[in-house]
C-alpha cells in the first residue's frame, strides 16, 4: 500500500452530471458581468458627459438677415468673456456647424449666404458659471440673435438616466444572482438525493449535519468557480469585442464609448469569488434544510 | 467453532449501555412492529439477538443505533433518555455506537481502505494517525490484499468482512450487527467472531441478530429471542 495515501472524496466525481450545471451557471454569469460591464459604462460616459456639460456653455449666434455671422461671433466672443466665471472663450468655425449638421444634410456644401448659427463655448468655472440671464443681458442691444444653452438641464437629466440605467443593471445582475442560486439549490438538493448512501453512511458513524453540508458546499463553491471564471471571462470577451466591432466608438460621435476600460479585468476575480460564494452559500442553505427535515 | 465464552468487562457503578422500556415502533401509520419491548444490555455484555424473519430484529437494531425513533417507551443509552437528544447531540453518540449493516452500506466510490476508515475520518484522524492500524485489522479480516479494491468488485463475504472492520476500527462502546456472518464460510465466521468476542473482552458491549443457531450456541452467551415483535424470551444458550 503506498505511505503517500490520500483520503478519497468523500463525495464520487460527477464531472459529466456537473456539466450542465457548470453551463448554466456560466451563462448566468456571463449575463450578470455584462450587466455590470454596461452600466459601468454607462457611468463612466456619463461621468465624462456631465463633467463636460458643467464646464461649458454654448451660444448659438444667429447673425441677422444681413449680418456677417463671423463677426458676431467674434464680439459675441470677446462681451463673453469678460463675464466673471469664463475662463476662456472658444469661436467655432463655420465648418464646425456644418458639420453638426452633416448627419441630417450629408456632405453637400451650403451656400454662403445660409444663415448658419455660429457656435461660440465659453469654459466656465463649474463651482462657479455665470447666471444664463446675465450672459442674456450682455446681448440684449446686440444686431444678432444670441441662444444660451443651459447645459444644466442636460447634465441634470443625464445623470438622472445615469442612475437609472445603473439601478437597473444592479437589479438585473441581482435578479441574475437570484437565479444562480435557486439552480445551485434545487441542484444540490438533487445531488443530495442521488447520494442519499453518502449521506447515510456518515450520519450512522457519526458525522454531524455540517460535516456532510461541508462537503457539498465545497463542491459547489468549486463549481461556482469555475463558472464565475468562464463568465466572467466571456463576457469581457463580448464586451471588448462589442466595444471595437460593433460599437459605438467612432461610429455615432454623440453616445458614449463603451469600451470596458482595463478596470474591468477586475471583475473577472470578482465574479468568480461571488459566483463561487453565491454557490457555496445556497448549496449550504439547501443541504441544511434538506438535512433537518428528511434525516433522523 | 471458537467454544470460549467471552469475559465480559463489567463496570458495577455504570448503568447499562442499554435499556429499553415499554418500547413500541411502528413506521408511519402501519401497525407496531415493535411492542412492549423492555430489556438492558449491561456494559460490556455480549448477547445474541434472534427471532424469525419479520420479528422485527432489524427494527430494534435501528432503534439502538438512532436511525428510527420509538413510536412510544423509552430508549436510554449509556444512561441517558434518547427522547431528550438534540439533533446535535446524535453524532457524539454514534461515535459510540459500531454498526455492522445486513446490506454492508460500503460507499461503493472509495476503496476498502477508505470505507474502513470512514469513521476514523469522520472523527477528525489524519491518515498516518489510523493507516497502520487499518492495514492490520484489514489484514485480521482477511483483506489485506484487497485493501484497494472497490466494494462492487468484491464477494458478498469479503464486503460483509469489510462493513465488520469500519465498524470496529473505532472502537465502539457498544457493536451490533445484523446478521455478520451471513455471508462467510464457518471458518472466517469463526474468525470474525474471535474478533468480536476480543472487542468485548476490551470493554465493547456486543450485541448480535443471527439466525445460525449453532453460531449463538457456539458462543453461550444471553440472547434475545423476537416473535411478532415481542420480546419472548430471554435466555442463556445452552
Amino acid at each position: 500500500m503506498s505511505q503517500t495515501r490520500r483520503p478519497a472524496p468523500l463525495l464520487p466525481p460527477e464531472a459529466g452530471r456537473d456539466l450542465p450545471l457548470l453551463t448554466v451557471c456560466a451563462i448566468l454569469v456571463f449575463l450578470a458581468c455584462l450587466a455590470v460591464i454596461g452600466a459601468a459604462g454607462t457611468w463612466r460616459a456619463s461621468d465624462a458627459w456631465t463633467g463636460q456639460l458643467a464646464s461649458e456653455i454654448t451660444l448659438q449666434i444667429i447673425p441677422g438677415a444681413d449680418g456677417d455671422g463671423e463677426a458676431a461671433a467674434q464680439e459675441a466672443g470677446q462681451l463673453a468673456s469678460g463675464l466673471p466665471g469664463v475662463i476662456s472663450v472658444e469661436i467655432r468655425s463655420r465648418a464646425a456647424s456644418e458639420a453638426l449638421l452633416r448627419p441630417w444634410l450629408g456632405r453637400a456644401s451650403l451656400p454662403d449666404d445660409f444663415p448658419l448659427p455660429r457656435l461660440v463655448t465659453l469654459n466656465v468655472d463649474p463651482d462657479d458659471p455665470p447666471l444664463v440671464a446675465a450672459i442674456e443681458t450682455l446681448f440684449d442691444d446686440a444686431a444678432y440673435r444670441v441662444i444660451v444653452d443651459d447645459n444644466q438641464l442636460w447634465a441634470a437629466a443625464l445623470a438622472r438616466a445615469s442612475i437609472t440605467v445603473r439601478w437597473f443593471a444592479i437589479g438585473l445582475a441581482l435578479l441574475v444572482c437570484g437565479a444562480a442560486a435557486a439552480v445551485i439549490a434545487f441542484a444540490a438538493r438533487a445531488s443530495l438525493s442521488m447520494r442519499r448512501d453518502v449521506a447515510d453512511a456518515l450520519h450512522l458513524v457519526g458525522a454531524p449535519d455540517r460535516f456532510i453540508t461541508g462537503l457539498f458546499q465545497e463542491r459547489f463553491f468549486m463549481l461556482g468557480l469555475k463558472a464565475g471564471i468562464a463568465g466572467a471571462l466571456l463576457a469581457l470577451l463580448a464586451a471588448f469585442a462589442l466595444a471595437e466591432l460593433g460599437g459605438t466608438a467612432g461610429a455615432i460621435f454623440f453616445l458614449p464609448s463603451l469600451l470596458p476600460g482595463w478596470g474591468a479585468i477586475l471583475i473577472l476575480p470578482a465574479a468568480a469569488f461571488l459566483s463561487g460564494l453565491v454557490a457555496a452559500l445556497s448549496a449550504r442553505l439547501a443541504i441544511t434544510t434538506a438535512l433537518a427535515t428528511g434525516w433522523t | 467453532m471458537d467454544q470460549t465464552q467471552p469475559e465480559p468487562h463489567r463496570d458495577p457503578d455504570a448503568g447499562p449501555a442499554v435499556r429499553f422500556d415499554n418500547v413500541g415502533m411502528r413506521y408511519g401509520r402501519g401497525p407496531e412492529v415493535l411492542s412492549d419491548i423492555s430489556f438492558e444490555l449491561a456494559r460490556g455484555s455480549f448477547q445474541f439477538l434472534t427471532g424469525p424473519s419479520g420479528a422485527g430484529k432489524t427494527s430494534l437494531l435501528r432503534l439502538i443505533y438512532l436511525a428510527e425513533r420509538p413510536s412510544r417507551g423509552l430508549i436510554s443509552l449509556f444512561g441517558s433518555d434518547t427522547s431528550a437528544l438534540a439533533r446535535d447531540d446524535l453524532p457524539v453518540l454514534r461515535r459510540r455506537i459500531g454498526v455492522v449493516f445486513q446490506d454492508f452500506r460500503l460507499l461503493t466510490h472509495l476503496s476498502v481502505f477508505d470505507n474502513v476508515a470512514l469513521p476514523l475520518r469522520v472523527a477528525g484522524q489524519r491518515v498516518s494517525q489510523y493507516r497502520e492500524d487499518i492495514v492490520e485489522l484489514l489484514n485480521w479480516v482477511g483483506l489485506g490484499e484487497r485493501i484497494d479494491a472497490l466494494p462492487p468488485t468484491l464477494s458478498g463475504g469479503e464486503q460483509q468482512r469489510a462493513a465488520i472492520a469500519r465498524a470496529v476500527v473505532s472502537r465502539p462502546e457498544i457493536l451490533i450487527a445484523d446478521e455478520p456472518t451471513g455471508n462467510v464460510d464457518p471458518e472466517m465466521a469463526r474468525r470474525l467472531l474471535r474478533l468480536f468476542a476480543e472487542l468485548n473482552r476490551l470493554g465493547t458491549t456486543v450485541l448480535i441478530a443471527s439466525h445460525d443457531i449453532a453460531l449463538i450456541r457456539s458462543m453461550k452467551v444471553p440472547v434475545l429471542e423476537l416473535a411478532g415483535g415481542r420480546l419472548t424470551t430471554r435466555t442463556r444458550a445452552a
